[in-house]
């Protein structure tokens, strides 16, 4: 279902933020409280950058279908364009006959 | 009068009004005002007074002038009322009736005459013939009406018949005036009739004129002819009877005259013979006697002769009046007899004078004879005397007694007869002497005898020539007429030759024509009869061939159907078949739940395959059907719908995410829009789409108005609109949306066929 991914994809994104919040806090006020003496700087870096993070990575999945990837061949866009005209084709075809042998 | 009253009105009110302002002080107030009334009334009194002067002008003139009174009573209305009140009614009123009467009363003359003519005719001829009923009158008065024309014809007719007047159809005057007399006879003769007639006629004349029809007319020659006929008759048996009657008389009359004229000649002879005969005494005493009886035999003749004769005149005369009055009858076959009467008659009276002359000649005669036998006698007896005077006892009869005489005697009679022979001779030389006078007298007194014999003579002859010339003129004009007659009718005769000969011919070449034409009509008739015999010959030929072939084409026909009955059964159940695995396609369409697929069509549709083998386009249907749709089925369009209610809310919110905008930033912009922005829930799609409707959002709203109103394929083509990410996001449900528009469009169509053939396939009742 295409409807779907969408909310699958803000499943992940929240995920994937949530993970990445946490990690990012988590390893922040680590290191406020290892190395930098219980400043809140490193929470907040360490926050802000697993937010971004996660951000960026929800944005990148959004995106990720209208971006053409290296990897990605014109083909497969092109099979799926073929598939389709194909059907056309037929669909096409099919009124034809249907319309000859009315008349 | 009218002007009178009104200039006394006007002249009062004129003296009322000029009284007024004068003769009080009380008016003088009312002086002006008077003077306005006065004024005013002088206006209204001159107007008054004017019109009355007109209306007096026009009566009077009208009175005078009556065309100008027409002209006024034409063109102003209930003037005639006024001028009839003041003058009494127009005098034209008047005026043209008797002109009217006038016109009318002459053909009603005209026709009176006409009428009369005939009717005169018809009364004379009744009142000549013995006394019979008027019955002409009664028919002329009961038939009033007749035409002029006829009426003229008829007269002529009339008129030739009696031929008095030449044939000439003089018309009523020339009639009139001849017939005025008879008409007045007539009108002496029968006056109730006559006084009918003209009451008859004059209202008979206002009715129209009529023709008598040619059997009537006949019948009233006939009858006239009848009528003459008759009269003839009784006519001539008068005249026959009169004739008889007098020729009788007369036959008699000569025959007593003759033997009157015998009786006389025979006592003259016998006078004669008694005077001269010396014949013995006994002898001339016989003849004496005989003579005596001669003279008896003769005056009774004589007398008989007498009587016989004025029975004869008697005889004769009623002859003369018989025929004088059958010659004023006038008819033409009277005529001859008339004229053979009036013959016979002068022949008879010629006959009777002639007798009579012969009777009075030997009268006379035999008075001369007598005379001279009386002399004789005289003288006998005188010589007689003076011989017995002589000789006295000599006997009478001296002359027997020649024997017996003495000579004295002798001597003494010698002696006398020479005394008498020259007393004789004495006498006769002065009879010698006297003679010249006595025949001079005698001769006068026989020139007067002979004069008044010859003029009574002449007189008879010339009467009898006269009568002779009248008779011969009569029978010449009776001759001539009859050979006119004769002539007319030998023209007539030949005319109608002429015409029975015209006619002939023009009848033979009627009858040739006619001949012709019946033959042509025949042979007409003939080809006509044998042209429809053929015809109908071969129509039934015809129709023979037909209803053969018909039943050929019928037993071939109901072989064939019998056939195709087959044929078209096979057809039949196999377009059942084929509906039947099509209905079963379309049942398992409606298998699909809500969010649960069909079962797979494979089956139906293998069955559809089956049950159409030898169609084509059966076959290319069942086979275009998707093959999703034959494994796994296809979604519902309940389901769809639902699925896209779901969809919706998601697309919105991805409205604004495309291509270019997809950062999450246009993510929060899109969710933010689809939170603010609200269109209808669900909105009608126009018939073209224009830019503006390309919006996401309005092709959603579209999309659902399409969808809850059943056009999944109106549905489907919206949301192809959708770009971007919605696009992406409704793929799937577009996808599953195209599979079901495409396998329901298959089995409708396959159903259609399915439903069209077994239509074709079904019998009709």
């Amino acid at each position: 279902m295409s409807e779907k991914e969408l909310g699958k994809k803000w499943d992940r994104c929240l995920a994937d933020g949530a993970i990445k919040l946490g990690t990012g806090l988590g390893l922040g006020i680590v290191f406020s409280v290892l190395f930098f003496k219980r400043h809140t700087w490193p929470i907040s870096l360490g926050s802000g950058a697993g937010l971004g993070m996660a951000y960026a990575n929800c944005q990148n999945d959004l995106r990720s279908h209208y971006l053409l990837h290296k990897s990605e061949k014109v083909g497969c866009r092109s099979a799926f364009v073929r598939t389709c005209v194909s059907c056309c084709e037929r669909v096409e075809k099919l009124t034809n006959f249907v319309n000859n042998c009315v008349r | 009068m009218l002007r009178a009253c009104l200039r006394g009105a006007n002249a009062t009110a004129r003296n009322h009004c000029r009284r007024s302002p004068g003769t009080s002080l009380q008016h003088c107030r009312h002086y002006t005002a008077g003077e306005s009334s006065s004024g005013a009334s002088k206006v209204i009194a001159t107007g008054l007074l004017t019109v009355s002067g007109g209306v007096g002008g026009t009566i009077l003139y009208a009175k005078w002038d009556h065309k100008f009174r027409a002209a006024v009573e034409k063109n102003v209305p209930y003037s005639d009322r006024l001028l009839g009140l003041a003058l009494g009614p127009a005098p034209q009123d008047v005026g043209l009736p008797v002109k009217n009467q006038v016109e009318l009363a002459q053909p009603p003359s005209m026709m009176e005459k006409q009428v009369k003519a005939p009717k005169a005719k018809s009364e004379k001829k009744v009142k000549d013939s013995a006394g019979s009923p008027a019955k002409e009158p009664s028919p002329v008065v009961t038939q009033p009406a007749q035409s002029i024309e006829e009426a003229s014809a008829e007269a002529t007719h009339i008129i030739s018949a009696i031929s008095e007047v030449p044939s000439v159809p003089a018309p009523c005057d020339t009639e009139a005036a001849a017939v005025k007399e008879e008409c007045k006879e007539c009108h002496d003769h029968k006056d109730t009739p006559a006084a009918v007639h003209p009451n008859a006629e004059s209202p008979s004349a206002a009715e129209p004129l009529k023709e008598r029809p040619v059997e009537e007319v006949a019948a009233r020659l006939a009858q006239q002819d009848q009528e003459e006929q008759d009269i003839l008759a009784s006519v001539s048996a008068s005249l026959e009877e009169s004739l008889a009657s007098s020729a009788k008389a007369t036959l008699q009359a000569i025959g007593a005259q003759e033997a009157a004229l015998q009786a006389i000649t025979q006592h003259t002879h016998k006078l004669k013979e008694a005077m001269e005969a010396e014949v013995p005494p006994q002898e001339k005493s016989a003849q004496w006697k005989d003579l005596e009886a001669a003279l008896a035999d003769r005056t009774c003749s004589v007398n008989d002769a007498g009587t016989a004769l004025l029975k004869a005149n008697e005889a004769l005369g009623a002859l003369r009046s018989v025929i004088d009055d059958s010659k004023g009858l006038k008819i033409a076959a009277v005529h001859p007899l008339v004229l053979a009467a009036e013959e016979n008659l002068h022949n008879m009276i010629v006959d009777l004078d002639k007798v009579v002359t012969k009777v009075q000649s030997a009268e006379s005669e035999a008075k001369i004879v007598s005379q001279y036998s009386e002399l004789v006698n005289e003288a006998k007896q005188q010589f007689q005397r003076e011989v017995s005077s002589l000789t006295p006892e000599i006997q009478a009869n001296w002359k027997g007694l020649t024997g017996k005489l003495s000579a004295d005697d002798l001597n003494a009679l010698i002696a006398h007869a020479h005394r008498r022979i020259d007393q004789l001779n004495r006498e006769l030389a002065e009879q010698r002497v006297r003679e010249q006078i006595h025949i001079d007298a005698a001769l006068e007194q026989q020139k007067l005898e002979d004069q008044k014999a010859l003029e009574k003579a002449v007189n008879t002859s010339l009467q009898h020539v006269k009568e002779d010339a009248r008779l011969e003129q009569e029978r010449k004009l009776a001759e001539l007429r009859e050979v006119m007659e004769a002539e007319m009718r030998t023209q007539l005769r030949r005319q109608a030759a002429a015409h029975t000969d015209h006619v002939q011919d023009v009848l033979k070449v009627q009858e040739q024509e006619l001949r012709a034409e019946a033959d042509q009509v025949l042979s007409s008739k003939m080809l006509e009869q044998e042209t429809r015999y053929r015809q109908l010959n071969q129509e039934q030929l015809d129709n023979f061939t037909l209803d053969m072939n018909t039943a050929y084409a019928r037993l071939k026909g109901m072989e064939e159907a019998i056939d195709s009955h087959v044929v078209a059964e096979e057809e039949a159940r196999r377009a059942h078949q084929l509906w039947l695995s099509v209905e079963a396609l379309n049942y398992t369409l409606k298998t699909a739940d809500a969010d649960v697929p069909t079962v797979p069509l494979k089956s139906a549709a293998e069955a559809v395959r089956d049950s159409c083998h030898d169609n084509d386009f059966a076959m290319a249907l069942a086979s275009a059907l998707p093959e999703e749709s034959l494994h796994r089925g296809v979604y519902s369009e309940a389901s769809l719908r639902a699925r896209f209610n779901s969809l919706r809310s998601l697309a919105r919110r991805v409205a604004l995410i495309d291509e270019s905008h997809n950062s999450l930033y246009q993510y929060f912009l899109s969710y933010l829009q689809a939170a603010l922005l609200f269109e209808d829930k669900q909105e009608a799609p126009p018939t073209q789409l224009s830019r503006e409707d390309l919006d996401p959002f309005k092709l959603l709203s579209y999309a659902s108005y399409c969808l809850e109103h059943g056009d999944l394929e109106l549905a489907a083509k919206l949301v192809n609109q959708l770009r971007g990410e919605a696009r992406r996001v409704v793929e799937d449900w577009l996808t599953e949306a195209r599979l079901t528009l495409e396998t329901r469009q298959v089995v409708s169509l396959l159903s259609a066929y399915a439903n069209a053939v077994g239509l074709g396939t079904t019998q009709a009742p």
